[in-house]
């Protein structure tokens, strides 16, 4: 009995340690991506013997020489094996002594590549299938190879490794991969991709892909597995200032109160002075929180409950980020215009002018389209003039949030760098976003005042409402005798959130005036001694 | 939680460095609480399996040191073991869980069973009507289930948030683009979204968090000596008052259930796997998937992705 607990326990630790690796397959329409997979899973005898007995079976077979077709594995949808293309996303699991995977079998039909951004959104590595043969009848590579590639770059995704599929029907020559591999890397080094690998295989015959090819001896590279299980794996994201986006205020009872979130970038530590965004607030960690007992820190990807020293004001969608005092280097870019890379994905193309849902880390907001400022033609990567986005198509787009977001350049943060687009009548996911940077332009007609404070001035209170309403901004007054003074402050921030300017007319106590400050930043306009005219300009309505 | 290996000699100075486990574990947890954050009125599907005892100690770490936020929901087909009711109601007190039991008694009353309407029926009427009608009483609009991907084929190709419309309906051919963790929970009034946390679990995965977390789950799962009768050939498990069909014989093997529905579809399985460790081992052994013993899975090719297009979880 003792020695089977200690062998199962020395199991359960070389089983808990294994890394997890998540790679996903790209590529062209039928190039071979689901049975590349299928043969990965078959011969690492991941498959079970009644699901291989299901696929035998299968009144469809699209697989050449008599093999069973092992695309059946994973296009699992009745569509997909009535039309013979992979639709949308599948996802497989196996592991060897090695590593675990999870792999992300994505369609290659260029009408479903909003899926296979959906597979790669997470991928550490990239599997891009190239037809050997396709290659030599079309003397180039595909356009929607191309495309993927480029998807895959902008995904971040840090390794890419082609997979030059099909040997066997070019009779496994080493000019035809030669050529491929020169034409792959010439395009992935003009996408600034650091780590490109390229193998020879067949998905049919199983060449290279879990075991050496007998048919290829020019060849001395990995196999596809061995690629897989060698490629080194990025450290979890301890780099990088922390980044705390808050999901969820925890009040179990009147005792306590924490912010639930994930670590989404650098490390959080108890005793740690950190700075809630917007509030700009400071205070400490109190305690890191978790089930399984309290953590001196934490990092990405754990989800943890942050007690705080101070009651300060902070809810979801705000964030937790090093203290000033390490200096603004530290700091998320906190602003409402700034560039991302689109990639287009619904039928009803982005227009330049209309607005948009968008999700950045737990925050929602409204975002309008300011410009497109290039489009890229995927061939050619040239830079095109465009005022629409058709789907599938990726352009750099200026993007203006009626509420600041936190956020960091995509290229340094997966997790803060990214959001997607939401259609907010019809709720399709109909964009997803690669932040590049703020804008320069940043602030060129001015943000939205989330106050304007007109004490005894409740005239110019209306007079700003109507101007800034005519000029499409949204504003209310907040003076009706139904909102007491004591919710004044909330009533203003819900609206500051909702992109909404509250005018009020009413004198704000000192300690108001200061928790309106907390969350409005400079977004404040007192028109204590001012002119009309010039309270007017300061709330954005005359030039 | 099994420790972390530190990455750093000074392990105060740096995180721990996850294991996969725990890798999952904060995953899950992010789609509860983010769930949570959005929805009106989530529910937890709880069927009493080894799954939902997995998602359940998610949901208590997600929210810890609160409460679970959301009901629990067990569809009941009234087919269910006795020792899965048992250990439901006792659970769900233990941890101070609001449970929610719904049953199609008018479906049930009519003698609904799988005998003579077959698998794909009784479950459209027992789970599937049940389901929606649960989900439509209750006004939920978001509900977690416990599936995994790995296990089916159709599984597969879900994504975490699985869109429904009024109808409860999954369209299979139109789901919503679901970039990193960033989910889309947006609905009009009469839609809803299933919430699948467990998404990127493996069989094994549940297994060993179970291990390792202590988690209990109901003795079925554990092999015994145990009556049963063989029917279209299967082991099914024998309990008074199941009426025995001619040739029919009660005798007792050691069995366990590997995966738990309902009494007369989930076969047996012979095995000496008494303790979680040696069902761990037995696992790795196995070349057959654990749906294989559920006679709903494979009436017909495509059967699972019908169902679920129909509302099933
Ligand atoms: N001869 C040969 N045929 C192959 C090979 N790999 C795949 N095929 C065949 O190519 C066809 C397409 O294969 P799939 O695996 O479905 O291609 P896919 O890339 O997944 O296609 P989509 O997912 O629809 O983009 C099938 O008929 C396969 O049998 C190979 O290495 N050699
Ligand atoms: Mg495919």
């Amino acid at each position: 009995m003792g020695a089977i607990a200690t062998d199962f326990q020395d199991f359960l630790e070389a089983h808990l340690g294994q890394e997890l690796l998540r790679f996903t397959t790209a590529g062209s329409v039928d190039d071979g991506k689901s049975t590349l997979i299928g043969r990965l899973l078959h011969d690492t005898k991941s498959v079970y013997e009644d699901q291989l007995a299901a696929v035998k079976k299968s009144r469809v077979n699209r697989a050449a020489n008599g093999h069973v077709d092992l695309s059946l594995l994973t296009d699992g949808l009745k569509a997909e094996r009535e039309q013979g293309i992979t639709i949308d996303v599948a996802y497989r699991y196996f592991s060897t002594s090695r590593r675990k995977f999870i792999i992300a079998d994505t369609p290659g039909h260029e009408q479903y590549t909003r899926n296979m951004a959906t597979g790669a959104s997470t991928a550490d590595v990239a599997v891009v299938l190239i037809d050997a043969r396709a290659y030599l009848r079309e003397g180039k590579l595909l356009p929607q190879s191309r495309r993927h590639t480029y998807i895959a770059s902008l995904l971040g995704i840090p390794h890419v490794v082609a997979a030059v599929n099909k040997m066997d029907l070019v009779g496994y020559s080493e000019e035809t991969f030669r050529a491929i591999r020169a034409e792959f890397v010439e395009f992935s080094t003009q996408l600034g991709l650091k780590s490109v690998t390229v193998i020879p295989v067949s998905a049919l015959e199983g060449d290279n892909v879990v075991s050496q090819s007998k048919a290829m001896p020019w060849y001395d590279g990995p196999t596809l597995l061995e690629f897989l299980e060698t490629v080194p794996l990025a450290e979890a994201g301890h780099d990088g200032p922390l980044r705390f986006p808050v999901q969820l205020v925890q009040r179990p009872d009147a005792n306590f109160r924490g912010f639930a979130g994930q670590v989404a970038r650098g490390v959080l530590r108890a005793g740690d002075r950190v700075m809630a965004l917007p509030s700009r607030r400071e205070t400490t960690v109190k305690r890191i929180v978790t089930w399984d007992g309290d953590l001196p820190a934490a990092a990405y990807p754990q989800s943890v409950t942050v007690e705080l020293e101070d009651e300060i004001d902070l809810s979801r969608g705000e964030m937790l980020v090093p203290s000033s005092s390490v200096g603004e280097l530290a700091l998320p870019s906190i602003a409402r215009r700034f560039r991302a890379m689109v990639v287009w994905m619904h039928e009803q193309p982005l227009v330049v002018g209309r607005t948009y849902l968008v999700k950045h880390t737990t925050r929602t907001a409204r975002a309008t389209v300011k410009a497109i400022r290039y489009r890229v033609d995927v061939g050619s990567l040239e830079h095109q003039q465009a005022d629409r986005l058709v789907m599938n198509e990726i352009a750099e787009v200026e993007l203006e949030t009626n509420l600041p977001l936190f956020f960091d350049a995509y290229a340094e943060s997966r997790t803060t760098g990214s959001l997607i687009l939401i259609d907010g009548l019809t709720n399709a996911t109909v964009g997803a976003a690669m932040i590049v940077g703020a804008s320069e332009s940043e602030g060129a007609d001015g943000e939205q005042a989330a106050l304007v404070l007109v004490a005894g001035r409740a005239e110019l209170a209306e007079r700003v409402r109507d101007g800034m309403e005519a000029r499409g901004k949204r504003a209310v007054i907040v003076d009706d005798p139904l909102i007491p003074i004591e919710s004044l402050v909330a009533a203003i921030r819900a609206l500051s959130l909702a992109g909404v300017t509250a005018i009020s007319a009413r004198s704000l106590s000192v300690n108001e005036l200061e928790q309106v400050r907390g969350f409005a930043e400079g977004r404040i306009v007192l028109a204590e001694s001012l002119e009309d005219d010039e309270v007017l300009r300061l709330s954005g309505v005359e030039a | 939680m099994t420790k972390t290996t530190a990455l750093d000699i000074d392990s105060t100075l740096l995180p721990a460095r996850l294991n996969h486990l725990q890798a999952l574990e904060a995953e899950s947890i992010v789609i509860l609480r983010e769930a949570v954050a959005e929805f009106a009125r989530p529910v937890m599907l709880y069927s009493i399996g080894k799954d939902s005892s997995v998602m359940l100690r998610l949901a208590q770490k997600a929210f810890y040191p609160g409460k679970i936020p959301f009901p629990l929901l067990h569809v009941d087909t009234s087919y269910k073991f006795p020792e899965m009711i048992t250990f439901r109601d006792a659970y769900a007190k233990e941890i101070g869980a609001e449970l929610i039991v719904h049953r199609n008694e008018e479906a049930i009353a009519a003698g609904a069973n799988p005998y003579t309407l077959g698998t794909q029926n009784c479950c459209g009427l027992l789970k599937t009507r049940s389901l929606l009608d649960a989900l439509a009483e209750g006004g939920f609009d978001a509900a977690f289930g416990g599936a995994r991907r790995d296990e089916e084929k159709s599984r597969a190709k879900e994504r975490v948030y699985s869109f429904r419309d009024s109808a409860g309906q999954w369209d299979p051919k139109n789901q919503r683009p679901e970039l990193w963790s960033l989910y889309n929970s947006r609905l009009r009034k009469g839609e809803s979204i299933r919430v699948f946390p467990l998404s990127n679990w493996t069989e094994l995965d549940i297994w060993l968090y179970l291990y390792a977390e202590k988690i209990p789950i109901v003795p079925l799962y554990f092999a015994k000596e145990r009556p049963l009768i063989v029917r279209g050939g299967q082991m099914t498990l024998y309990h008074d008052g199941l009426k025995l069909l001619p040739g029919e014989e009660v005798r007792s093997e050691k069995v366990r259930m590997r995966s738990l529905g309902c009494l007369p579809c989930t076969g047996a399985m012979k095995s000496e796997a008494d303790t979680l460790p040696k069902i761990i081992e037995e696992l790795l052994t196995f070349r057959r998937s654990e749906r294989e013993n559920r006679a709903i899975d494979h009436d017909e090719e495509g059967s699972m992705e019908s169902k679920k297009r129909e509302g099933y979880f």
